[in-house]
Protein backbone atom coordinates (compact mmCIF):
# COMPACT_ATOMS: atom_id res chain seq x y z
CA UNK A 1 0.00 0.00 0.00
CA UNK A 2 0.81 3.52 -0.74
CA UNK A 3 0.82 5.01 2.93
CA UNK A 4 3.04 1.88 3.87
CA UNK A 5 6.12 2.62 1.91
CA UNK A 6 6.07 6.53 3.26
CA UNK A 7 8.37 7.30 6.28
CA UNK A 8 7.17 7.91 9.09
CA UNK A 9 8.88 8.61 12.64
CA UNK A 10 8.58 4.98 13.80
CA UNK A 11 10.58 3.87 10.83
CA UNK A 12 13.26 6.46 11.60
CA UNK A 13 13.43 5.11 15.35
CA UNK A 14 13.40 1.12 15.81
CA UNK A 15 10.40 0.61 17.11
CA UNK A 16 11.96 -1.43 20.49
CA UNK A 17 13.76 1.90 20.88
CA UNK A 18 10.80 3.99 21.64
CA UNK A 19 8.87 1.24 23.10
CA UNK A 20 11.72 1.56 25.68
CA UNK A 21 11.30 4.58 26.41
CA UNK A 22 7.95 4.80 26.73
CA UNK A 23 8.88 2.32 29.60
CA UNK A 24 11.26 4.79 30.51
CA UNK A 25 9.09 7.59 31.06
CA UNK A 26 6.27 5.45 32.93
CA UNK A 27 9.06 4.44 35.08
CA UNK A 28 10.86 7.97 35.91
CA UNK A 29 12.78 8.04 39.08
CA UNK A 30 15.57 5.15 40.09
CA UNK A 31 14.36 2.68 37.26
CA UNK A 32 14.72 4.51 34.93
CA UNK A 33 18.60 5.40 35.37
CA UNK A 34 18.80 1.44 35.18
CA UNK A 35 19.23 1.91 31.23
CA UNK A 36 21.44 5.52 30.86
CA UNK A 37 22.19 4.26 27.14
CA UNK A 38 18.88 5.13 26.38
CA UNK A 39 17.93 8.30 28.01
CA UNK A 40 20.99 10.60 25.33
CA UNK A 41 19.60 13.71 27.12
CA UNK A 42 19.71 14.05 31.04
CA UNK A 43 16.42 15.93 32.16
CA UNK A 44 15.75 15.99 35.78
CA UNK A 45 12.09 15.26 36.53
CA UNK A 46 9.74 17.88 37.69
CA UNK A 47 6.93 18.73 40.12
CA UNK A 48 5.26 20.16 37.14
CA UNK A 49 4.74 16.77 35.20
CA UNK A 50 1.33 15.23 35.12
CA UNK A 51 1.41 11.67 35.87
CA UNK A 52 -0.93 10.87 32.91
CA UNK A 53 0.36 8.22 30.31
CA UNK A 54 2.12 10.40 27.66
CA UNK A 55 1.20 9.65 23.91
CA UNK A 56 3.34 7.72 21.79
CA UNK A 57 6.48 9.54 20.08
CA UNK A 58 4.41 8.16 16.80
CA UNK A 59 1.32 10.09 17.90
CA UNK A 60 3.35 13.19 18.45
CA UNK A 61 5.64 13.41 15.53
CA UNK A 62 3.05 13.14 12.91
CA UNK A 63 -0.12 14.74 13.89
CA UNK A 64 1.46 18.52 13.63
CA UNK A 65 -0.17 22.21 13.02
CA UNK A 66 3.46 23.58 11.91
CA UNK A 67 1.81 25.33 8.65
CA UNK A 68 5.58 26.31 7.33
CA UNK A 69 5.55 22.63 6.47
CA UNK A 70 2.03 22.03 5.12
CA UNK A 71 -1.62 22.42 5.91
CA UNK A 72 -2.13 18.50 7.07
CA UNK A 73 -1.49 17.01 10.34
CA UNK A 74 1.32 14.97 8.74
CA UNK A 75 2.77 17.58 5.90
CA UNK A 76 4.79 18.69 9.24
CA UNK A 77 6.96 14.54 9.12
CA UNK A 78 7.55 14.55 5.52
CA UNK A 79 8.04 18.18 5.03
CA UNK A 80 10.33 19.20 7.77
CA UNK A 81 13.49 16.81 7.05
CA UNK A 82 14.50 19.09 4.78
CA UNK A 83 15.16 21.96 7.70
CA UNK A 84 18.58 22.88 9.01
CA UNK A 85 18.82 23.58 12.38
CA UNK A 86 22.56 23.56 12.90
CA UNK A 87 23.50 26.32 13.34
CA UNK A 88 21.50 28.41 14.99
CA UNK A 89 20.95 31.63 16.62
CA UNK A 90 18.40 33.36 18.53
CA UNK A 91 18.41 37.51 17.85
CA UNK A 92 17.80 38.91 21.59
CA UNK A 93 16.47 42.76 21.49
CA UNK A 94 13.90 44.97 22.70
CA UNK A 95 14.11 46.10 26.37
CA UNK A 96 16.82 44.24 27.47
CA UNK A 97 20.74 44.69 29.19
CA UNK A 98 22.36 42.45 27.06
CA UNK A 99 20.64 42.37 23.21
CA UNK A 100 22.46 40.13 20.70
CA UNK A 101 22.70 37.28 18.70
CA UNK A 102 22.80 33.86 20.29
CA UNK A 103 24.22 30.62 19.12
CA UNK A 104 21.71 27.92 20.50
CA UNK A 105 24.49 26.21 22.62
CA UNK A 106 25.23 29.80 24.24
CA UNK A 107 21.20 29.98 24.43
CA UNK A 108 21.81 26.83 26.67
CA UNK A 109 24.59 27.21 28.52
CA UNK A 110 23.84 26.29 31.84
CA UNK A 111 19.94 25.76 31.37
CA UNK A 112 18.95 23.15 33.87
CA UNK A 113 17.10 20.60 31.67
CA UNK A 114 14.46 18.84 32.99
CA UNK A 115 11.23 16.55 32.15
CA UNK A 116 8.10 18.44 31.99
CA UNK A 117 5.12 16.08 30.65
CA UNK A 118 2.44 18.28 30.21
CA UNK A 119 -1.03 18.26 28.80
CA UNK A 120 -1.38 19.43 25.49
CA UNK A 121 -4.55 21.21 24.46
CA UNK A 122 -4.95 22.39 20.38
CA UNK A 123 -7.44 24.81 20.07
CA UNK A 124 -9.13 22.98 17.77
CA UNK A 125 -10.47 20.70 20.80
CA UNK A 126 -7.90 17.77 20.43
CA UNK A 127 -5.10 17.14 23.54
CA UNK A 128 -2.24 14.95 23.52
CA UNK A 129 -0.08 14.48 26.77
CA UNK A 130 3.73 15.32 25.52
CA UNK A 131 7.22 14.51 27.57
CA UNK A 132 8.92 18.07 26.47
CA UNK A 133 12.06 18.00 27.68
CA UNK A 134 13.05 21.75 28.25
CA UNK A 135 14.06 24.70 30.49
CA UNK A 136 12.21 27.50 32.05
CA UNK A 137 11.83 30.20 30.03
CA UNK A 138 12.34 32.78 33.21
CA UNK A 139 15.89 31.76 33.95
CA UNK A 140 16.63 32.33 29.95
CA UNK A 141 15.15 36.07 30.06
CA UNK A 142 16.94 36.96 32.99
CA UNK A 143 20.05 36.01 31.72
CA UNK A 144 19.54 38.80 29.03
CA UNK A 145 18.63 41.13 31.38
CA UNK A 146 15.15 42.17 31.23
CA UNK A 147 14.41 46.31 31.76
CA UNK A 148 11.69 47.43 34.11
CA UNK A 149 9.83 48.68 31.11
CA UNK A 150 9.16 45.12 29.83
CA UNK A 151 5.79 44.28 29.54
CA UNK A 152 5.27 41.43 26.91
CA UNK A 153 7.58 39.05 25.34
CA UNK A 154 7.48 38.70 21.29
CA UNK A 155 8.23 35.75 19.41
CA UNK A 156 9.93 34.77 15.83
CA UNK A 157 9.69 31.62 14.15
CA UNK A 158 12.40 31.09 11.32
CA UNK A 159 11.32 32.64 7.90
CA UNK A 160 12.98 30.47 5.62
CA UNK A 161 10.57 29.58 2.65
CA UNK A 162 12.93 27.57 0.27
CA UNK A 163 13.08 25.46 3.29
CA UNK A 164 9.47 25.76 4.25
CA UNK A 165 7.36 24.91 2.22
CA UNK A 166 4.66 25.98 3.84
CA UNK A 167 5.79 29.98 4.16
CA UNK A 168 6.01 29.55 0.09
CA UNK A 169 1.94 29.21 -0.23
CA UNK A 170 -0.25 32.24 1.34
CA UNK A 171 -2.56 32.02 3.77
CA UNK A 172 -0.75 33.55 6.63
CA UNK A 173 1.72 36.32 6.86
CA UNK A 174 4.48 35.05 7.48
CA UNK A 175 6.67 35.06 9.55
CA UNK A 176 4.61 32.97 12.28
CA UNK A 177 4.50 35.22 15.60
CA UNK A 178 3.33 34.83 19.15
CA UNK A 179 3.63 36.36 22.26
CA UNK A 180 3.07 36.37 26.54
CA UNK A 181 2.53 38.96 29.06
CA UNK A 182 5.96 38.82 30.79
CA UNK A 183 4.54 37.18 33.70
CA UNK A 184 3.15 34.74 31.68
CA UNK A 185 6.46 34.22 30.31
CA UNK A 186 8.15 34.28 33.96
CA UNK A 187 5.58 31.32 35.37
CA UNK A 188 7.26 28.36 35.87
CA UNK A 189 5.28 26.30 33.63
CA UNK A 190 6.43 28.12 30.91
CA UNK A 191 9.32 26.44 29.11
CA UNK A 192 11.42 26.51 26.22
CA UNK A 193 11.51 22.67 24.88
CA UNK A 194 14.21 21.08 23.12
CA UNK A 195 13.77 17.74 23.19
CA UNK A 196 11.13 15.37 23.47
CA UNK A 197 10.88 11.72 25.01
CA UNK A 198 14.88 12.00 26.05
CA UNK A 199 15.85 13.13 22.50
CA UNK A 200 16.55 16.16 20.51
CA UNK A 201 13.10 17.64 19.54
CA UNK A 202 11.78 16.72 16.24
CA UNK A 203 11.93 19.03 13.52
CA UNK A 204 8.47 18.65 13.05
CA UNK A 205 7.61 19.65 16.79
CA UNK A 206 9.58 23.02 16.28
CA UNK A 207 13.36 21.95 16.58
CA UNK A 208 15.44 23.31 17.74
CA UNK A 209 13.87 25.31 20.27
CA UNK A 210 10.04 26.14 20.96
CA UNK A 211 7.76 27.56 23.51
CA UNK A 212 5.45 25.23 25.52
CA UNK A 213 3.00 27.37 27.67
CA UNK A 214 0.47 24.50 28.88
CA UNK A 215 -2.01 26.30 29.97
CA UNK A 216 -2.91 28.08 26.59
CA UNK A 217 -3.95 26.85 23.45
CA UNK A 218 -1.00 25.06 21.58
CA UNK A 219 -1.04 27.72 18.85
CA UNK A 220 0.56 29.78 21.70
CA UNK A 221 3.80 28.02 21.58
CA UNK A 222 5.37 28.89 18.94
CA UNK A 223 7.95 27.05 17.31
CA UNK A 224 11.63 26.82 15.79
CA UNK A 225 12.21 30.02 17.17
CA UNK A 226 14.80 33.02 16.11
CA UNK A 227 14.18 35.88 17.71
CA UNK A 228 12.43 37.47 21.50
CA UNK A 229 11.81 40.71 21.95
CA UNK A 230 11.11 42.27 25.19
CA UNK A 231 8.40 45.04 24.34
CA UNK A 232 6.38 47.26 26.57
CA UNK A 233 3.40 46.81 24.06
CA UNK A 234 0.93 43.64 23.49
CA UNK A 235 3.03 42.18 20.39
CA UNK A 236 0.57 41.45 16.88
CA UNK A 237 0.14 37.60 16.93
CA UNK A 238 0.09 35.65 13.93
CA UNK A 239 -3.58 33.83 14.92
CA UNK A 240 -5.40 36.84 16.26
CA UNK A 241 -3.92 39.04 13.21
CA UNK A 242 -5.37 36.30 11.56
CA UNK A 243 -9.34 35.99 13.32
CA UNK A 244 -9.10 38.28 15.60
CA UNK A 245 -13.53 37.29 16.34
CA UNK A 246 -12.03 33.58 16.79
CA UNK A 247 -8.21 33.23 18.32
CA UNK A 248 -7.26 36.12 21.12
CA UNK A 249 -4.08 37.07 22.56
CA UNK A 250 -4.69 35.02 25.99
CA UNK A 251 -5.75 32.34 24.38
CA UNK A 252 -5.64 30.60 28.03
CA UNK A 253 -7.41 27.25 28.05
CA UNK A 254 -11.03 27.77 29.00
CA UNK A 255 -14.21 25.37 28.36
CA UNK A 256 -16.43 28.05 29.61
CA UNK A 257 -15.29 30.12 26.28
CA UNK A 258 -16.47 28.86 23.26
CA UNK A 259 -14.33 28.82 19.79
CA UNK A 260 -17.29 31.16 17.60
CA UNK A 261 -17.38 28.03 15.32
CA UNK A 262 -17.34 24.81 18.12
CA UNK A 263 -17.24 24.30 21.65
CA UNK A 264 -14.22 23.77 23.76
CA UNK A 265 -16.35 22.24 26.88
CA UNK A 266 -14.39 18.95 25.69
CA UNK A 267 -11.70 17.61 23.76
CA UNK A 268 -10.61 14.55 21.81
CA UNK A 269 -7.37 12.80 23.08
CA UNK A 270 -5.36 11.61 20.46
CA UNK A 271 -4.77 7.64 20.63
CA UNK A 272 -8.09 7.79 23.07
CA UNK A 273 -9.08 5.35 20.31
CA UNK A 274 -12.52 4.69 18.69
CA UNK A 275 -15.15 5.19 21.22
CA UNK A 276 -15.16 7.51 24.53
CA UNK A 277 -11.83 9.37 23.25
CA UNK A 278 -13.83 12.70 24.43
CA UNK A 279 -13.39 14.24 27.85
CA UNK A 280 -14.24 17.65 29.60
CA UNK A 281 -11.65 20.17 29.10
CA UNK A 282 -10.13 21.64 32.09
CA UNK A 283 -9.92 25.64 32.30
CA UNK A 284 -6.34 26.75 32.12
CA UNK A 285 -6.02 22.90 30.80
CA UNK A 286 -5.63 21.83 34.56
CA UNK A 287 -2.84 24.10 35.59
CA UNK A 288 -5.10 26.63 37.43
CA UNK A 289 -3.10 26.53 40.71
CA UNK A 290 -0.25 27.82 38.73
CA UNK A 291 -1.10 30.10 36.96
CA UNK A 292 -5.29 31.19 37.54
CA UNK A 293 -3.70 34.50 39.77
CA UNK A 294 -2.45 35.58 36.93
CA UNK A 295 -5.70 36.98 35.46
CA UNK A 296 -7.35 37.85 38.58
CA UNK A 297 -10.01 40.55 37.59
CA UNK A 298 -9.65 40.22 33.97
CA UNK A 299 -12.61 39.17 31.99
CA UNK A 300 -11.47 35.77 30.13
CA UNK A 301 -14.77 35.82 27.97
CA UNK A 302 -13.08 39.44 26.45
CA UNK A 303 -9.58 38.55 27.14
CA UNK A 304 -10.17 35.23 25.21
CA UNK B 1 -17.51 9.35 -30.72
CA UNK B 2 -19.85 10.92 -28.28
CA UNK B 3 -22.52 8.72 -29.50
CA UNK B 4 -20.42 5.92 -29.24
CA UNK B 5 -19.60 6.13 -25.54
CA UNK B 6 -22.85 6.81 -24.83
CA UNK B 7 -24.54 3.65 -26.37
CA UNK B 8 -21.55 2.04 -24.31
CA UNK B 9 -22.45 3.73 -20.90
CA UNK B 10 -26.01 3.04 -21.52
CA UNK B 11 -24.77 -1.22 -21.29
CA UNK B 12 -23.31 -0.39 -17.62
CA UNK B 13 -25.83 -1.87 -15.14
CA UNK B 14 -26.89 -0.26 -12.60
CA UNK B 15 -25.77 -2.24 -9.78
CA UNK B 16 -22.30 -1.36 -11.07
CA UNK B 17 -22.80 1.81 -10.31
CA UNK B 18 -23.95 0.67 -6.69
CA UNK B 19 -20.88 -1.30 -6.47
CA UNK B 20 -18.86 1.14 -7.67
CA UNK B 21 -20.73 3.61 -5.07
CA UNK B 22 -19.44 1.15 -2.14
CA UNK B 23 -15.62 0.95 -3.49
CA UNK B 24 -14.79 4.25 -1.13
CA UNK B 25 -16.29 2.88 1.74
CA UNK B 26 -14.65 -0.67 0.97
CA UNK B 27 -11.52 1.27 0.92
CA UNK B 28 -11.72 3.36 3.66
CA UNK B 29 -13.07 0.57 6.17
CA UNK B 30 -9.66 -1.92 4.64
CA UNK B 31 -7.86 1.28 5.82
CA UNK B 32 -9.26 1.25 9.54
CA UNK B 33 -8.87 -2.35 9.64
CA UNK B 34 -5.36 -2.01 8.63
CA UNK B 35 -4.50 0.79 10.55
CA UNK B 36 -3.50 2.71 8.12
CA UNK B 37 -5.41 6.40 8.82
CA UNK B 38 -2.56 8.13 11.01
CA UNK B 39 -2.37 9.14 14.50
CA UNK B 40 -6.62 10.58 14.52
CA UNK B 41 -8.29 7.69 12.64
CA UNK B 42 -11.59 9.69 13.89
CA UNK B 43 -11.20 13.05 12.32
CA UNK B 44 -9.88 10.93 9.09
CA UNK B 45 -13.15 8.93 8.71
CA UNK B 46 -15.47 11.87 9.44
CA UNK B 47 -13.91 14.21 6.83
CA UNK B 48 -13.27 11.37 4.27
CA UNK B 49 -16.98 10.35 4.76
CA UNK B 50 -17.89 14.09 3.83
CA UNK B 51 -15.75 13.85 1.31
CA UNK B 52 -17.20 11.10 -0.42
CA UNK B 53 -20.53 12.33 -0.35
CA UNK B 54 -19.77 15.39 -1.24
CA UNK B 55 -18.17 13.69 -4.75
CA UNK B 56 -21.32 11.95 -5.16
CA UNK B 57 -23.53 14.87 -4.49
CA UNK B 58 -21.93 17.17 -7.28
CA UNK B 59 -22.07 13.70 -8.71
CA UNK B 60 -25.59 14.18 -9.18
CA UNK B 61 -25.65 18.01 -10.49
CA UNK B 62 -23.10 17.05 -13.37
CA UNK B 63 -25.66 15.08 -14.61
CA UNK B 64 -27.64 17.49 -16.41
CA UNK B 65 -24.98 19.16 -17.60
CA UNK B 66 -23.83 16.70 -19.03
CA UNK B 67 -26.52 15.90 -21.09
CA UNK B 68 -27.09 19.16 -21.92
CA UNK B 69 -23.96 20.10 -23.08
CA UNK B 70 -21.72 16.78 -24.35
CA UNK B 71 -24.36 14.45 -25.12
CA UNK B 72 -23.64 12.01 -22.39
CA UNK B 73 -26.83 10.30 -21.00
CA UNK B 74 -25.90 9.70 -17.28
CA UNK B 75 -30.27 9.84 -16.18
CA UNK B 76 -30.73 6.50 -15.60
CA UNK B 77 -27.70 6.42 -12.85
CA UNK B 78 -28.77 9.34 -11.04
CA UNK B 79 -30.94 7.94 -8.71
CA UNK B 80 -28.62 5.29 -7.44
CA UNK B 81 -25.62 8.30 -7.40
CA UNK B 82 -28.20 10.63 -5.16
CA UNK B 83 -28.20 7.33 -2.85
CA UNK B 84 -25.67 7.30 -2.70
CA UNK B 85 -24.56 10.67 -1.65
CA UNK B 86 -27.18 10.16 0.99
CA UNK B 87 -25.94 7.25 2.32
CA UNK B 88 -22.30 8.60 3.16
CA UNK B 89 -24.22 12.02 4.53
CA UNK B 90 -25.63 10.05 6.99
CA UNK B 91 -22.41 7.69 7.53
CA UNK B 92 -20.51 10.73 7.96
CA UNK B 93 -23.03 12.20 10.84
CA UNK B 94 -22.92 8.98 12.45
CA UNK B 95 -19.59 9.03 12.29
CA UNK B 96 -19.37 12.73 13.86
CA UNK B 97 -22.32 11.77 16.79
CA UNK B 98 -20.29 8.33 17.74
CA UNK B 99 -16.89 8.77 16.55
CA UNK B 100 -16.16 12.25 17.12
CA UNK B 101 -19.04 13.50 19.99
CA UNK B 102 -18.58 9.92 21.54
CA UNK B 103 -22.51 10.20 21.48
CA UNK B 104 -21.99 13.26 24.24
CA UNK B 105 -25.60 13.92 22.82
CA UNK B 106 -25.94 16.85 24.93
CA UNK B 107 -22.97 18.53 23.76
CA UNK B 108 -23.63 17.79 20.20
CA UNK B 109 -26.93 18.68 20.47
CA UNK B 110 -25.30 22.07 21.93
CA UNK B 111 -22.68 22.27 19.24
CA UNK B 112 -25.37 21.64 16.73
CA UNK B 113 -27.38 25.14 17.12
CA UNK B 114 -24.74 27.22 17.88
CA UNK B 115 -22.48 26.51 15.10
CA UNK B 116 -23.66 28.04 11.80
CA UNK B 117 -20.94 24.99 10.09
CA UNK B 118 -23.10 22.26 12.17
CA UNK B 119 -26.04 24.17 11.22
CA UNK B 120 -25.38 24.09 7.34
CA UNK B 121 -24.56 20.27 7.76
CA UNK B 122 -27.46 18.83 9.29
CA UNK B 123 -29.54 21.69 7.11
CA UNK B 124 -27.90 19.75 3.96
CA UNK B 125 -29.15 16.22 5.37
CA UNK B 126 -32.38 17.28 6.66
CA UNK B 127 -33.47 18.95 3.07
CA UNK B 128 -32.42 15.60 1.51
CA UNK B 129 -33.88 12.99 3.54
CA UNK B 130 -37.17 13.46 1.55
CA UNK B 131 -35.68 13.03 -1.66
CA UNK B 132 -34.09 9.96 -0.36
CA UNK B 133 -37.51 8.92 1.01
CA UNK B 134 -39.35 9.47 -2.57
CA UNK B 135 -36.06 8.40 -4.45
CA UNK B 136 -38.82 5.58 -6.08
CA UNK B 137 -41.37 4.96 -8.86
CA UNK B 138 -44.09 4.45 -6.69
CA UNK B 139 -43.05 8.54 -5.75
CA UNK B 140 -42.44 9.99 -9.13
CA UNK B 141 -45.97 8.51 -9.93
CA UNK B 142 -47.77 9.91 -6.75
CA UNK B 143 -46.19 13.03 -6.77
CA UNK B 144 -46.32 13.51 -10.23
CA UNK B 145 -45.04 17.10 -11.33
CA UNK B 146 -44.49 17.65 -7.56
CA UNK B 147 -41.94 15.35 -7.40
CA UNK B 148 -39.64 17.49 -9.27
CA UNK B 149 -40.18 20.30 -7.33
CA UNK B 150 -39.80 18.39 -4.41
CA UNK B 151 -36.10 17.54 -6.07
CA UNK B 152 -35.39 21.10 -6.77
CA UNK B 153 -34.08 20.96 -2.93
CA UNK B 154 -30.92 18.78 -4.10
CA UNK B 155 -29.76 22.43 -5.30
CA UNK B 156 -30.34 24.07 -1.53
CA UNK B 157 -28.67 20.93 -0.04
CA UNK B 158 -25.80 20.55 -1.77
CA UNK B 159 -24.49 24.91 -1.37
CA UNK B 160 -25.06 24.03 2.22
CA UNK B 161 -23.09 21.11 2.01
CA UNK B 162 -20.32 22.61 0.70
CA UNK B 163 -20.42 25.39 2.98
CA UNK B 164 -20.57 23.55 5.33
CA UNK B 165 -17.36 21.54 4.39
CA UNK B 166 -15.24 25.48 3.83
CA UNK B 167 -17.00 26.54 7.31
CA UNK B 168 -15.52 24.00 9.44
CA UNK B 169 -11.64 24.32 7.95
CA UNK B 170 -9.40 26.90 10.12
CA UNK B 171 -8.42 28.93 7.63
CA UNK B 172 -9.94 27.93 3.65
CA UNK B 173 -7.39 26.29 1.59
CA UNK B 174 -7.25 26.77 -2.03
CA UNK B 175 -9.34 22.67 -2.63
CA UNK B 176 -12.16 24.02 -0.33
CA UNK B 177 -12.41 27.36 -2.98
CA UNK B 178 -11.89 25.12 -6.04
CA UNK B 179 -14.88 22.66 -4.80
CA UNK B 180 -17.22 26.12 -3.60
CA UNK B 181 -16.39 27.07 -7.40
CA UNK B 182 -17.48 24.13 -9.04
CA UNK B 183 -20.78 23.63 -7.20
CA UNK B 184 -21.54 27.40 -7.99
CA UNK B 185 -20.77 26.47 -11.80
CA UNK B 186 -23.10 23.54 -11.91
CA UNK B 187 -25.51 25.44 -10.13
CA UNK B 188 -25.34 28.45 -12.54
CA UNK B 189 -26.05 26.01 -15.35
CA UNK B 190 -29.91 25.81 -13.55
CA UNK B 191 -29.96 29.19 -14.59
CA UNK B 192 -32.96 29.32 -16.79
CA UNK B 193 -32.36 32.87 -18.99
CA UNK B 194 -35.67 34.38 -20.71
CA UNK B 195 -35.70 32.80 -24.46
CA UNK B 196 -34.11 35.02 -26.77
CA UNK B 197 -37.55 36.48 -29.14
CA UNK B 198 -35.16 36.83 -32.03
Amino acid sequence: MANRTKMNWSDVTPRPLWLNRRALIAGMGATALASPALAKIAAQPSRFSTDAKPNTLEEITNYNNFYEFGWDKTDPAANAGQLKIDPWSVQVDGLVDRPGTYDLADIMKDRPLEERIYRFRCVEAWSMVIPWIGFELAGLLNRFGVQPSAKYVAFQTLHRPEEMPGQRAGGINWPYVEGLRLDEAMNPLTIMATGLYGENLPKQNGAPLRLVVPWKYGFKSIKSIVKISLVAEQPPTTWQQLQPSEYGFFANVNPEVNHPRWSQATERTIGGGFFASRKETLKFNGYGDEVASLYSGLDLAKNY
Amino acid sequence: MIARLDTWLKRVPNWAVWLAGFLPLAWLVWLVVSNDLGVDPVKEIEHRLGKIALWFLIGGLVITPLRKFVGLNFLRYRRAIGLLAFIYVVLHLMAWAVFDMGLLLSQAANDLFRRPYLIFGISAFILLIPLAVTSNKASIRKLGANWRRLHWLVYPAVLLGVVHYLWQMKVIRTEGWIWLAVVILLLATRIKFPKSSR
